[in-house]
């Protein structure tokens, strides 16, 4: 995973709620077998004209939000499918945190594992970035993980709260899994004490087990 | 005894399986059962080849093919390239590393949340994930089931683990009983309009009162299955009698000695009385009609008898703009009753409901009767087990005597990544579990209801009260 430590960039705003992840990236885009290239489905039912020609209107057609590195939006951002092409298809559009009141679960638990900074602010200031973003390229913002702060175009520092596992394994580019095997001897003594106290516990198997 | 003392089932189940605790609390948190599709599997299995690391329990473990799958013959092999490739990485996948799998010319094949339950592999108080948000249709017996991403699937293959802290317990209790006409998916959805689609964000939600006790296992995943929808990971009703009769007899579940042993630890597993919630809701079942969505998220949710509401009911800018391109992209106008709104196309089928007693419902309303001309219906049942019942019973010839297309088991319609697809501008009544723009194919138009509700619209044309039908 890419380390996330410090972002400063374009924002763009994207005033909606409850934005599901199949607005972010529709199924018809998930028969992959990689992670990469999704970008070009980003945001897809907003993004494009039934006749695959850009919305005008829309807030990553337009200049200098082609390039945003951030995105601003409003309430359970990410709800829906748990399809981890989302955070994927917005780190291949060159977004690397979401800034948002609250967040879908699944979401925000596949962006962190993504190198995809999810940010719980309250709405209030996230409609205050959402003005600074409208300024474009006269305004960036500046993530800093470390100091976990959100600085605002005119130096304003503000706090963001942030899980101490999760920024640990973000500013070093660490996945959980490596973390989790250290845990392999317990994990090891679960099952064998698991196995002695419920031994009926089922396993999967091809043929049926009935009798 | 103390109040801290006294668990919620929820807290049970967690307290199983933590494995290890690390110091922010965050929990290693035993696994014991996973479910694996085509869609949400392969970059996790290219993770674990690229790092030389083996499943850690393929016997924890099922495989099966839904999201892509056709559902209509499929004996020659799947048409669509890219259907086709993903579902055969999928194969080249489990074979490699050893998994069980029903491949799809087996009639055990399924939706993964069908599957589970119907072979006995899903069992109260067991911890299950899928790479796939409607896991917590698995609640439904007790169980502690929640959607994970590509990563964590990765992460379950490797550790047979997640990493995880707790969530906040929150319950919802329907008391009273429901009217004619209505059903688990009724009741969901009335609490999904309650709450709202972020009401559960956080929370495990465990449902309990007379009107969920009353339900059957069906009605019971129905309603635990769209507890996503509700913002929620994860969904759970305690089991019961209802639950153990259900298990009983099934493949994978215990038998005979095994049996009693699971049912000693199954009956410890509801919540203590006097146990604490974060957060409590009640609905009264009486109260609830007949429901159907009339916009893009599932919190746009009314009864039957109800209008599309007015702009003047939102709260401010941002809301009206938000409400203004939901009546655009639904293309209906506010106001209307809903049950003026004509209907193109009829889907009875998915996670939510595609079981067996889906279809009998569907089949009650379908009964000597046709569907509207023009209206294209079908009917996708949730697994070959559950096709094979529904023929059994003559439900498939009630439902093609009426117009219905009767289809092969798969996600089919609820996601369009198979061809079964609503066209642009197109308006279904659908027995899914979203309404989201492009759900059901780019342009698509999706209202949400019951099945007997979705039969019922297939035949007037236009979604109807079902209740006239009874």
């Amino acid at each position: 995973m890419q380390p996330f430590t410090k972002l400063t960039g374009v924002a763009a705003a994207l005033p909606i709620s409850n934005v599901d992840t199949d607005k972010i990236i529709p199924a018809r885009f998930l028969k992959i077998i990689t992670r990469a290239g999704l970008g070009k489905g980003l945001f897809d039912p907003l993004r494009y004209r039934p006749d695959g020609s850009e919305e005008p209107g829309f807030v990553l057609n337009r200049e200098p939000y082609r390039h945003a590195k951030i995105l601003i939006a409003h309430e359970n951002f990410g709800c829906g499918s748990s399809r981890e092409h989302a955070p994927w298809a917005l780190m291949d559009f060159g977004i690397s945190c979401v800034i948002a009141p609250s967040f879908g679960d699944i979401f925000f638990n596949n962006s962190m594992k993504n190198g995809l900074l999810p940010i719980r602010l309250p709405r209030e200031i996230c409609d205050l970035l959402m003005a600074d973003a409208a300024q474009g390229d006269n305004a960036r913002l500046t993530i800093d993980l470390h100091a976990q702060v959100v600085v605002r175009p005119n130096g304003e520092e503000i706090h963001f709260e942030m899980d101490p596992l999760r920024k640990h394994l973000l500013l070093n580019g660490l996945d959980d899994i490596g973390q989790t095997l250290q845990h392999a001897p317990a994990i090891d003594r679960y099952e064998t004490a698991r196995q002695a106290a419920q031994p009926w516990f089922p396993t999967t198997t091809l043929t049926d087990p009935a009798p | 005894m103390a109040e801290s003392s006294k668990r919620t089932l929820f807290d049970k189940i967690w307290n199983s399986h933590v494995v290890d605790t690390l110091p922010d609390g965050t929990c290693v948190l035993y696994i014991d059962r996973h479910i694996i599709h085509e869609v949400t599997t392969p970059q996790a299995f290219e993770g674990l080849r690229a790092a030389h690391r083996p499943v850690r329990r393929p016997e924890a473990t099922i495989a099966v093919v839904d999201h892509n799958i056709p559902t209509t013959d499929r004996s020659q092999g799947i048409d669509e390239p890219d259907s086709r490739l993903q579902i055969e990485t999928f194969e080249a996948n489990v074979a490699e590393f050893g998994v069980p799998y029903f491949p799809y010319t087996d009639p055990r094949q399924g939706i993964v949340h069908v599957i589970g339950p119907e072979q006995g592999m899903s069992l109260p108080g067991m911890t299950i994930v899928c790479g796939d948000s409607h896991t917590s249709t698995h609640g439904a017996m007790g169980a502690l089931a929640f959607g994970i991403g590509t990563s964590e699937v990765e992460h379950v293959l490797a550790t047979q683990t997640m990493l995880q802290k707790p969530s906040r317990n929150m319950r919802i209790t329907v008391d009273g009983q429901v009217g004619p006409g209505v059903s688990g998916k009724d009741l969901i959805l009335a609490i999904i309009g309650q709450i709202g689609a972020a009401g559960g964000t956080g929370h495990v939600i465990e449902y309990a009162g007379e009107a969920i006790r009353a339900l059957d296992m069906a009605g019971r995943m129905t309603v635990c299955n769209m507890s996503i929808e509700a913002g929620a990971r994860a969904g759970l009703i305690a089991p019961d009698e209802k639950t153990y009769a259900y298990i009983k007899g099934r493949p994978h579940a215990p038998h005979g000695e095994a049996f009693e042993q699971a049912l000693a630890w199954w009956r410890t597993l509801p919540s203590d009385e006097g146990a604490l919630y974060d957060r409590e809701v009640h609905l009264d079942a009486a109260t609830i009609a007949p429901m159907v969505t009339w916009g893009t998220s599932p919190e746009d949710v009314l009864a039957i008898t109800g209008r599309v509401p007015l702009l003047e009911s939102a709260a401010d800018g941002a809301a009206r703009e938000a409400l203004a391109r939901k009546f655009d992209y639904m293309g209906i106008t506010p106001g209307t009753p809903l049950a003026e709104i004509g209907v193109d196309v009829v889907f009875i089928g998915s996670c939510t409901n595609s079981r067996i007693e889906d279809i009998r419902a569907a089949a009650a309303i379908a009964r000597g009767r046709k569907v509207a001309p023009g209206v294209r219906a079908l009917v996708v049942p949730g697994s070959g087990l559950v096709k094979q019942q529904a023929e059994s019973e003559g439900l498939d010839r009630i439902l093609t005597e009426a117009g219905f297309s009767w289809r092969e088991a798969g996600c089919s319609m609820c996601i369009g990544m198979n061809p079964d697809k609503v066209a642009p501008g197109e308006r279904c009544a659908s027995t899914s579990n979203r309404n989201f723009e492009g759900r059901q194919g780019p342009g698509a138009r999706t209202h949400l209801l019951s099945p007997a509700m979705a039969a019922a619209a297939a035949i007037t044309g236009h979604l109807t009260d079902v209740r006239e039908f009874l």
